[in-house]
């Protein structure tokens, strides 16, 4: 069977504050396949961008990543830890076979330079090749992610775009020198629905071409349902519930996955209560062992203080729960 | 967790039932943004350049009747002008053209002591209530300044007053003294809907309130305006361009573009059956739980500036389904089925 592009193992970082450590990502562990999306979902701190600057190698004091393995393998077949790179290998690899789209376009281009000048600039670091054929390469990237007219646009300053148009050229820039993984941090939250549909259509088109794998992080289920092919549930710095985005959403295993979904109004009689999940979520620094759900979970009981292990629902569906939700129960759910 | 709902909380049959007062009516309202033709530009002007002044025409024409007790959602992408109007509807903006009536009676006509009564009875919540809020203020101050200022208590009730706000909105009476960097984002959406309330407000306009939260959060807020709106007996103006959350708290929704309302109809009318194009492709675009791995067939473009907008119909460059006379005629917005508004050449055709 071919290897998969990324395959991260007991990954932990931790920021090291003065009130304590916190372990902002514990323990995760996934995998994406060449081609294939995979949502990364949770609320702010559950550590889902932590986990892609991670990966990225982007974590700066006082955080630190503690351990774990982090594989990539390439579309020649080589592989290598991530974590074992010094900061000039890593700084081969960064932009060149695993890109990084932020949700802010404004903040990932530079204000004062030209789009060529900032595009042609990232191939030429990890390629030697001439001006002429990088930006050859740039105008290709712009038509692929939908701009009309490359020519003039390239001539363009950041300033001059919309924020759909704005985050199409970070798109752009991510696949300049074709990765093999790409991981996006909510990069269509802040858009219309109408923009981030265009953009859902031209990620999914160039997954498929391409055969780059994708990392989608976000908190908004509704977009990895109709984007993904797999899903990871995270919940203070654990992945909870982990499987194929139709298995998850169709019967959601951990307490956490079933009441955030609830939660959503189109789950909900219109003019009804939502049904919301009560308490916020924990702070990471002094978490207690066991599930860290439990204070706000329906089903928790006095065994939820014990750390709870991974189970297998139903094939690679996988849920890290003592009293997961029972499929038979999902009846209610529409 | 499902059984504490009975379907008498449903809030749309506990609410009084809408009557017929009209509480505020914008009738044919127009804002309009104008860049003059500054020093520089006039005296380029006098040797020949023609520089005119820029005018955005942000709300162009709305009619909008909000009774008492309804819900009323505004939708539309950005730029199309909804907050602009829900800051007219608030009494924030001036209007450029057309009149603003408040229990049936001109705001521009009466005395200046009646409209701060109307002023004060229409209050606005703001997207983000971080940066509506003055970060050196403490919560005490924040919601109590403006009741005390106005008369409504006297300063020496103040912390009491706040305190019952506090746990109006679900939150801890003990915070008083805390400034607003030290709560989290749902807790600074609460502090904003508590100073909104302080005044005693009939009318609440929420422009995007919900939008910077998380999900669960957002559930969590969006069931404090529903409890809200049942102890209070308020009317809201929900400014969101989010279709679901729309679609959950409002009774009739407000669809706009370019400017221009395009579509408006009872909720569940519109989501069973949109008329307009535009609204048709917006619901098509709002991703779902309920459908997996699918494929998006976006609409095309982006919304044009305001700057230049196209003529006739706004939507035309987008629309699947434009023709000839879309190009060159403006559709009126007419109703073309008991309580359904839309603006469409295609509804003549047929």
């Amino acid at each position: 069977m071919e290897q998969a592009t990324l395959q991260v193992e007991g990954l932990q970082t931790s920021f090291f504050t003065r009130n304590g450590e916190a372990k902002a990502v514990n323990d995760v562990s996934f995998s994406v396949a060449r081609g294939q999306i995979m949502g990364l979902v949770g609320e702010s701190g559950s550590g889902k961008s932590m986990t892609g600057y991670s990966i990225m190698g982007l974590i700066d004091k006082p955080g630190k990543v503690i351990g774990g393995k982090i594989i990539l393998t390439g579309r020649d077949g080589s592989s290598r830890d991530l974590r074992s790179l010094d900061a000039g290998a890593m700084r081969d690899i960064r932009g060149n076979r695993v890109a990084m789209i932020f949700q802010d376009p404004m903040m990932s281009l530079n204000p004062v330079l030209r789009i060529d000048t900032q595009m042609i600039e990232a191939i030429k670091a990890h390629d030697n090749v001439s001006t002429s054929q990088a930006r050859e390469r740039t105008r290709q990237a712009l038509i692929q992610v939908g701009i009309a007219s490359p020519d003039e646009r390239l001539l363009a300053y950041p300033h001059q775009f919309s924020g759909g148009m704005r985050q199409r050229i970070a798109i752009a820039c991510a696949l300049l020198n074709k990765p093999d993984l790409i991981i996006a941090d909510e990069p269509t939250t802040a858009l219309d629905v109408t923009i981030q549909g265009q953009i859902l259509f031209e990620i999914q088109r160039l997954c498929k071409e391409s055969g780059t794998a994708l990392i989608w992080i976000t908190h908004d289920l509704s977009v990895v349902a109709g984007l993904a092919d797999t899903v990871c549930v995270m919940y203070a710095g654990k992945i909870v519930e982990s499987g194929s985005v139709a298995e998850v959403l169709k019967s959601p295993s951990h307490p956490y996955t079933a009441a955030l979904m609830n939660s959503a109004p189109d789950r909900n009689r219109r003019g009804d209560f939502l049904k919301q999940i009560p308490g916020a979520t924990p702070s990471l620094v002094n978490l207690q062992p066991g599930c860290a759900f439990k204070e706000r979970c329906i089903s928790s009981s006095n065994e939820c203080s014990q750390p709870p292990s991974s189970r297998i629902v139903v094939g690679n569906h996988i849920v890290r729960c003592i009293h997961p939700v029972s499929p038979f129960s999902q009846g209610l759910i529409q | 967790m499902n059984a504490s709902f009975t379907p008498q909380d449903n809030f749309f049959r506990a609410a009084t039932p809408a009557d017929d007062t009209c509480l505020l009516e914008l009738d044919g309202v127009s804002k309009r943004f104008v860049k003059s033709v500054d020093f520089a530009a006039k005296a380029a002007n006098f040797f020949g350049a023609r520089n005119r002044p820029e005018v955005v025409h942000a709300v162009d024409n709305v009619t909008l009747k909000i009774a008492r007790g309804e819900v009323v959602g505004l939708v539309g992408e950005s730029g199309c002008g909804k907050s602009t109007l829900g800051r007219m509807a608030a009494g924030l903006h001036t209007l450029s053209e057309g009149r603003r009536l408040w229990k049936n009676n001109d705001v521009a006509l009466i005395s200046s002591a009646e409209k701060r009564r109307t002023q004060l009875s229409a209050q606005m919540i703001f997207q983000d209530p971080y940066a509506s809020v003055n970060p050196r203020m403490r919560v005490q101050d924040i919601i109590g300044e403006a009741p005390v200022v106005h008369g409504i208590v006297p300063s020496s009730a103040q912390k009491n007053y706040v305190e019952e706000l506090l746990v109006l909105v679900g939150m801890d009476p003990t915070v008083l003294r805390r400034f607003p960097h030290q709560f989290s984002g749902g807790q600074r959406a609460r502090i904003g809907i508590a100073r909104a309330l302080a005044v005693r407000p009939e009318f609440l306009i929420c422009d995007e309130s919900v939008a910077a939260l998380d999900v669960s959060i957002q559930a969590q807020v969006l069931n404090l305006f529903i409890r809200l709106r049942q102890e209070l007996n308020l009317t809201y103006l929900f400014i969101s361009h989010d279709l679901g959350v729309v679609r959950h708290i409002s009774d009739r929704v407000v669809i706009m573009y370019l400017g221009r309302v395009v579509e408006s109809a009872r909720s569940e009318d519109i989501f069973a059956s949109p008329n307009h194009p535009y609204t048709q492709a917006l619901l098509a675009e709002a991703p779902t739980m309920d459908v997996v791995k699918r494929h998006y067939i976006p609409i095309k473009g982006e919304i044009p500036s305001p700057l230049n907008p196209p003529p006739g119909c706004h939507f035309h460059p987008r629309c699947p389904q434009a023709f000839k006379r879309c190009m060159d005629e403006k559709p009126a917005l007419w109703e073309i089925a008991p309580g359904r508004m839309s603006a469409c050449h295609l509804n003549d055709v047929q």
